[in-house]
């Protein structure tokens, strides 16, 4: 087993040293001098301008320049904003947290409800309830979800009054900010209504972002299932005459789990670039919409760090994906 | 009999494997429901300027934001009643099935040439060329398209060329990685060696020989990259990265319809309807052509 997470950890290198080279020479492709783009309207003198470029590194060659952002990155310094003039790292790591919980629920409603979905279709296939949920699956699967968003606002916000509109809680309340978790730090701070007010914010944006995942999910384990159905091992449980729920809970969904675990670690990226919408649409303060604000504020120090912490998360959830791989699939592991 | 098929010529073969791919996407029924719609997003894209009531961009400054015709308050000459500086919702949004056609054409046919031409050389070189190769797919593929996509969006600025581009770049190693699995699976085989001993050079093996042999997986592939090209370009309109105003884009549209939502529920909806309908359109044609071209699902 640890050979085979070395093995995943040397794989990695390559890709890891392309994504620094990419979120490198983004700021470094933009039309215009990074000095007089840090100076604003009002510009630099000449000498300035020199002892800035000094002062930045940006007088040395590139490839120079290059390791000493390698340099500063291993230890951690990423540069400051441009526009709040705090360090970008900071910055992250406060805003992640509402993203990884905005993420967390959406990816359980959409393995809750995906799974058993998938299942119940594959069993009963070709009953109604096997075309409706394929039919909503494909429906959810091509939706425009920052559209699916606006129309839930409009429903459940404006119409009904029931959610409120954005943000991630009830202005109302305030309580340290413990773990960063919306959920758990309302709840230890014991104050009446805060966890529900926090769980009324989560609701539409968690069920805008799993809207694709749980139609991916879903088909998946459809397919994944009936796959497996038609194996002979499922063939001789039944010739033995195991009882049908058996069959399907031991054997059947056990194996056909095995793609689906892949799936959902693949609903990763596609989570992280739903976030960038689904912030943007509900307000919700997390890094997808700092993100965006990042880009159309031309903070590049936030954008450029972003992007490679963003492209890190998915390269350690994918390793850890494949890891989980490994462990349920001994296949995989002794090849 | 088998003399007569012997006989047959080149074109009637392609009619007869035209007829088989027919006979298996036909009995998907969404398939062919999908395949309808789109059909008709092409002909309303075409025939646009025809078909559109109004002007797109002309602006009716007596009816700004009249709700839909059936609606009290509704105008009849404006079926999907109008935005709020008073163009016809109708008009704009037949004019914007332009933009997805177009954007879903250019997208796919960058990010397929690119890719193929990537794929075959990663493939049919193999060593250290398919290793470099296939390192910096991986290196785009860590990065969740839309992000990449709006990062290249803001080095190359804002609009519709630069938002195509950018997309097209982001989907273009999916294309490579199939071609490449396509292509090593198919060198292997003998009328390949056969082509190479009759002395093919490399350009004629790989374009002419091995390619047309591996077209099935793509064209499945292009498929879901037309619709996904069709939801991430309306995505980047939506964020203000896209197609411009007053451009009927319809990612655009519902960009400039977020603040009235709460006012006239109706310049949201449907701009999001016609992308929604779009895009499962074109995803219901590709299960179908799934069905239809993959051998493995034919023969059970």
């Amino acid at each position: 087993m640890i050979r085979f997470i070395l093995s995943r950890l040397l794989y990695l290198v390559p890709t890891f040293i392309g994504i620094t080279i990419i979120a490198f020479s983004f700021p470094r492709f933009l039309a215009g001098d990074p000095v007089l783009l840090m100076a604003g309207e009002r510009g630099v003198t000449p000498e300035r301008h020199a002892e800035l470029s000094a002062q930045l590194g940006y007088d040395k060659p590139l490839v120079l320049q290059y390791f000493d952002f390698l340099g500063r990155l291993l230890h951690g310094d990423m540069g400051t904003s441009l526009v709040t003039k705090k360090p970008v790292l900071a910055e992250f790591l406060s805003l992640f947290p509402a993203t990884v919980e905005l993420g967390l629920v959406a990816i359980f409603i959409a393995v809750l409800l995906g799974v058993p979905i998938g299942v119940i279709a594959a069993i009963k296939r070709g009953s109604w309830f096997d075309q409706l949920s394929m039919t909503g699956a494909l429906v959810g699967f091509s939706m425009p979800i920052f559209w699916w968003g606006l129309l839930l606002i409009i429903f459940f916000s404006g119409y009904l009054g029931w959610t409120p509109v954005s943000g991630r809680i009830s202005l109302m309340y305030f309580f340290p900010n413990v773990t960063g978790f919306m959920l758990i730090d309302s709840l230890i701070s014991g104050q009446d209504g805060a966890f529900a007010s926090a769980v009324q914010h989560l609701i539409l944006p968690s069920i805008v972002l799993a809207t694709i995942p749980l139609a991916v999910i879903a088909r998946q384990t459809r397919s994944a299932m009936l796959e497996v159905m038609s194996e002979d091992y499922v063939r001789t449980a039944r010739a033995k005459g195991m009882p049908r729920r058996r069959v399907i809970g031991v054997h059947a969904l056990r194996n056909a789990l095995i793609p689906v675990v892949t799936t959902i670690g693949l609903q990763i990226g596609v989570l992280l670039a739903g976030a960038i919408l689904t912030e943007t649409i509900f307000s919700w303060p997390g890094i997808g919409k700092w993100m965006i604000d990042s880009i159309s504020r031309r903070d590049y120090p936030a954008v450029q760090s972003g992007l490679l912490l963003i492209a890190g998360v998915v390269m350690v959830v994918n390793l850890l994906v494949d890891l989980t791989y490994g462990l349920i699939n001994p296949r995989i592991r002794h090849r | 009999m088998s003399d007569v098929s012997v006989k047959l010529s080149d074109a009637a073969i392609r009619r007869r494997q035209l007829s088989e791919f027919w006979f298996y996407f036909s009995r998907n029924k969404g398939a062919v429901v999908g395949l309808a719609i789109f059909l008709l997003m092409v002909f309303t894209a075409i025939f646009a300027d025809w078909l559109a009531p109004h002007n797109p961009t002309l602006q009716y400054r007596d009816a700004l934001l009249l709700p839909p015709a059936w609606l009290d308050g509704g105008r009849a000459d404006f079926l999907l009643g109008t935005d709020p500086v008073g163009r016809d919702i109708l008009s704009r949004l037949i004019k914007g099935s332009q933009y997805s056609l177009f954007i879903g054409i250019v997208v796919v046919s960058i990010a397929l040439l690119g890719g193929v031409i990537i794929g075959l050389v990663a493939g049919f070189f193999g060593g250290w060329l398919d290793a470099l190769i296939m390192r910096i797919m991986d290196v785009i593929l860590a990065f969740p398209s839309l992000l990449l996509a709006l990062v290249l969006v803001a080095v190359l600025g804002p609009g519709l060329t630069n938002a195509m581009i950018a997309i097209a770049i982001v989907y273009q190693p999916h294309f490579a990685r199939l071609t490449r699995a396509a292509v090593m699976a198919e060198k292997q085989r003998e009328y390949v060696s056969a082509a190479r001993v009759a002395g093919a050079g490399n350009l004629r093996l790989m374009f002419l020989t091995i390619l047309p042999n591996c077209v099935a997986p793509l064209i499945v592939q292009a498929t879901l990259s037309f619709s996904s090209a069709v939801l991430d370009a309306a995505a980047l309109g939506f964020l203000g990265m896209g197609a411009q105003p007053p451009a009927p884009e319809w990612g655009t549209m519902l960009a400039e319809a977020r603040e009235f939502i709460s006012r006239a529920w109706w310049v949201a909806t449907f701009p999001g309807l016609a992308i929604l309908i779009a895009v499962l359109a074109i995803n219901l044609m590709g299960d179908g052509l799934r069905d239809a071209l993959d051998p493995k699902l034919k023969r059970s």
